[in-house]
């Protein structure tokens, strides 16, 4: 049983890691994006808009390839204009990023929805859902030997290959940021953009860039949950607040990718450790359902009391720049 | 001797909105050779130097480097041109370590490792005889570190015109002492340096050459050798103008505000004001002249309540009962309640005493709303008030809903000052109430604040213009450092006299002088 939690958690956790680690980014150039709920959002339905299109053209049979490279790159083109219409709202034009971060959610999921219910209209289903598990069976496709290996390979073993990506994408952000120099570069921007500015940096290119970037790697988390987790049926709204989790776990592994790989399995695990603790009734598991929040409040208070500087949120972190502004 | 400038700048002016904050410099300065850029506040030093830099672009004027003329638009060009800026307000990212800092935005070829350049660093400290660790974080290092970490950031990118500005401002005079003798180094290395400051002793001391700036214009360039502390202060303040504002003798004058002996720390132990003692009358303007950031604003702070004391006592005879009473046991709002006012016009102008985003009568409703007895706000009053302003000071505006942030900076501090007068106080204190003003608006608030002394008001006036300090008021206190180092009656001195009591120090930092 402990197998399948473990197993169970990292399902879980997989979403909020690609979305922890795109929001990572993106604050650490300086970058609040709250609208990375509606990204993820976006970032699903483009997938499954391309899925849904591929499948119906192709009929039946299905190229394996295509099946995957059609959704995959509908969902980062996706979600990359979403970055792009945030940076150009914040940056460019210097809009208060709460704001437009929240406008951006609301608008993700409102896009979500309307081609959700386009598609299920398209259908003619009587369920108000989409079901894609042809596609979702690629997606889904694991190691063929992760059966063989008892628990080590469920453990281990037996995800698909976007939960892999996850990882070694939050890996990868780790690495980029502590010892590259184009990190050290990012870090500067969304500590002191002033400084980064005098230094010689594109302050503006680099929001720019890691802000897409970061949309792209938190809209796959929204490709990942339909096409992986939700076994590739679409319905509105199912998505639930996994956005906001993605957000809370930014500042639980204290703006740190590879530390956000632990907190989103331990998330995960928060949130479904309630079908797992036998005798629970609906409102005590709704409880249990707080523990992820109940964990960032506790990791915020930690924080904010030891005063380490390095585990603060990026200086600048909300807060547009302007070279002349005296 | 015809060397070739290393950087030359011919008719740069530069203009922010409608205020010209640069108009037709012309500078020069040759390799092996320590210039002084010296001014006023607000003679467009720094504005200046950003220009050279690439922080800011010039309106007109062209910038020659080794004879050929340039266009710096960005901080990168300057580089490119071996120009290295160090920024009064250091430009470091303070979670970073001194060797992150100062590899940061360099495209070196090889591969990024932090150790070699941590490595480099030590190399060019050793060079130069400074005293870093390229590890330690920027937040646990003091002033004086800080500032050598930007100088090695410069020179590691191989600068060899160093601009700094304002380098002695934060330093002790030992520190001060250390940083010359580098200076003097690298000038003797071949580099070309530029030194903004406003202490006359430390461009004797260190420079070559010094230019003068006054209000955005370029006075004149001189050899170091050839002048002296009066001729700089002469082509710093200007010649004496004639303003004629009307000047009333104080009535009865009696001591209306005792400073006893105050003395004021920041929290990190440095002395903001050191035992001040001085008296204000009432019926009287007295002035109080400075450079910025001398201790003008703790001392008036000191006196609203708003700035905690270390020692020394404020006494204040209340001319309704006669009682004295002693501000420091006061809360701000009982200081306030006794009829001391302060206004005070920060450089963003509405950083104090305003609230932007709120229309004028909401504003004056922020010193009345206490005394409201019922749930509901009364907006009556406020609202004749905020009328009677705008007529009476004649403020700009579509009426009195708007949002004071939109208003121009005059009419905003007329504001301010109105609303302060408007409630009929007893000591008035006044910083930088026509900063940014035209000559029209700031007489008015001259009129405001003569008005204030015949009604026998001790008025307290904090300016930096010394032609009107000398014009408008009746005594002038000049502080320095945080200390008075004199008060004189305006009726008989000069402009000199106060440019010097401003700029005086201690024989202490001269020691480092000429080698």
């Amino acid at each position: 049983m402990i197998v399948a939690f473990i197993q169970r958690a990292v399902m879980q956790g997989i979403p909020l890691l690609f979305g922890s680690t795109g929001e990572i980014l993106t604050e650490k150039s300086g970058n609040l994006n709250l609208g990375i709920p509606g990204i993820m959002y976006v970032g699903g339905i483009s997938g499954v808009i391309g899925a849904f299109l591929y499948e119906r053209s192709a009929g039946g049979n299905l190229n394996p390839f295509l099946a995957i490279f059609i959704p995959l790159i509908c969902s980062i083109l996706g979600s990359a204009l979403m970055g792009l219409i945030y940076c150009f709202l914040t940056v460019t034009l210097r809009a208060n990023q709460n704001v437009t971060g929240l406008a951006l959610t609301t608008f993700g999921v409102g896009i979500g929805n309307f081609f959700g219910g386009s598609l299920i209209k398209i259908t003619g289903s009587d369920l108000p859902s989409i079901n894609l598990t042809k596609t979702s069976n690629y997606f889904k496709a694991s190691l063929p030997f992760a059966d063989d290996l008892g628990w080590f390979g469920k453990v281990f073993l037996s995800y698909s290959f976007l939960a892999y990506v996850a990882i070694i994408v939050a890996v990868i952000a780790s690495y980029f940021l502590k010892r590259t120099k184009k990190g050290l570069n990012l870090r500067s921007v969304g500590e002191s953009p002033a400084t980064a500015d005098a230094a010689g940096i594109n302050v503006n290119r680099y929001k720019y860039v890691s802000t897409c970037v970061g949309s792209v790697i938190a809209g796959l988390g929204g490709l990942y949950y339909v096409m992986d987790y939700a076994c590739g049926v679409w319905s509105n709204d199912g998505f639930g607040d996994r956005g906001w989790l993605a957000v809370a776990l930014v500042i639980f592994s204290i703006w740190k990718p590879n530390l956000s790989i632990l907190g989103s399995i331990l998330f995960g695990g928060l949130l479904i450790v309630h079908n797992y603790i036998p005798g629970l009734g609906v409102s005590t598991q709704e409880i249990f359902q707080m523990l992820p929040y109940v964990v960032t409040i506790i990791v915020l208070v930690f924080t904010s009391m030891r005063k380490k500087r390095e585990n603060q949120p990026p200086a600048s972190l909300g807060l547009s720049y302007f070279r002349e502004e005296r | 001797m015809e060397t070739k400038a290393a950087i030359e700048l011919k008719n740069i002016t530069k203009t922010f909105g409608s205020i010209v904050a640069n108009k037709d410099v012309c500078l020069k300065v040759n390799r092996g050779e320590i210039l002084s850029i010296l001014g006023e506040n607000g003679s467009g030093k720094t504005t200046l130097m950003n220009m050279i830099s690439g922080i800011y672009f010039p309106d007109h004027g062209q910038i020659f480097i080794d004879g050929k003329e340039v266009v710096i638009r960005s901080p990168k060009d300057a580089f490119n041109y071996r120009i290295g800026m160090i920024h009064q307000h250091f430009k470091l990212v303070d979670v970073f370590s001194a060797a992150e800092n100062i590899v940061l935005g360099l495209e070196e070829e090889q591969k990024f490792d932090i150790n070699k350049s941590a490595e480099k660093v030590r190399q060019i400290s050793e060079q130069y005889g400074f005293d870093i660790n390229p590890n330690k974080k920027i937040y646990d290092m003091s002033v004086s570190e800080k500032q050598t970490v930007e100088i090695v950031k410069v020179l590691y990118r191989g600068a060899d015109i160093l601009i700094l500005d304002e380098p002695t401002a934060v330093l002790t005079p030992q520190e001060t002492k250390k940083l010359f003798k580098v200076l003097r180094k690298m000038r003797d290395n071949g580099k070309s340096i530029i030194i903004i400051t406003h202490k006359l002793h430390e461009v004797l001391a260190l420079s070559d050459k010094v230019a003068v700036l006054r209000k955005g214009e370029y006075i004149g360039t001189v050899e170091t050798k050839n002048t002296n502390e009066k001729e700089l202060t002469e082509m710093m303040v200007g010649k004496k103008i004639s303003l004629d504002i009307e000047r009333g003798e104080p009535k009865n004058p009696t001591d209306r505000l005792e400073v006893k002996n105050i003395n004021c720390v920041n929290f990190e132990g440095v002395k903001l004001l050191d035992n001040v003692s001085f008296t204000a009358k009432s019926g009287e303007i007295l002035g109080i002249a400075g450079i910025a950031g001398s201790g003008q604003r703790e001392l008036l702070e000191s006196i609203a309540g708003l700035q905690k004391l270390k020692e020394g006592e404020i006494l204040y005879n209340n001319p309704k009962t006669g009682e004295v009473d002693n501000l420091r046991d006061k809360t701000p709002i009982q200081i306030r309640d006794l009829g001391v006012r302060l206004s005070f016009v920060p450089e963003d102008r509405l950083g104090m005493g305003l609230v932007g985003n709120m229309d004028i009568i909401d504003n004056m409703m922020l010193r009345s709303y206490r005394k409201g007895k019922s749930l509901f706000l009364n907006r009556k009053k406020p609202k004749g008030l905020a009328e009677k302003i705008i007529e009476d000071l004649e403020v700009v505006t579509p009426n009195a809903k708007t949002p004071v942030r939109r208003l121009s900076g005059g009419n905003v501090q007329k504001i301010l000052v109105g609303r302060e007068i408007a409630s009929s106080p007893s000591v008035l204190m006044a910083a930088y109430p026509v900063r940014g003003l035209d000559i029209n608006s700031s007489y008015m608030i001259y009129n405001l604040l003569n008005k204030q002394k015949e009604n026998g008001v001790a008025v307290i006036f904090v300016g930096e213009d010394l032609d009107v300090l000398v014009e408008l008021c009746d005594r002038i206190m000049v502080i320095n450092s945080g200390r008075i180092t004199g008060i004189v009656d305006a009726r008989n001195t000069t402009k000199e006299e106060i440019g010097l009591l401003m700029t005086k120090t201690d024989s202490l930092e001269n020691q480092g002088g000429e080698e």
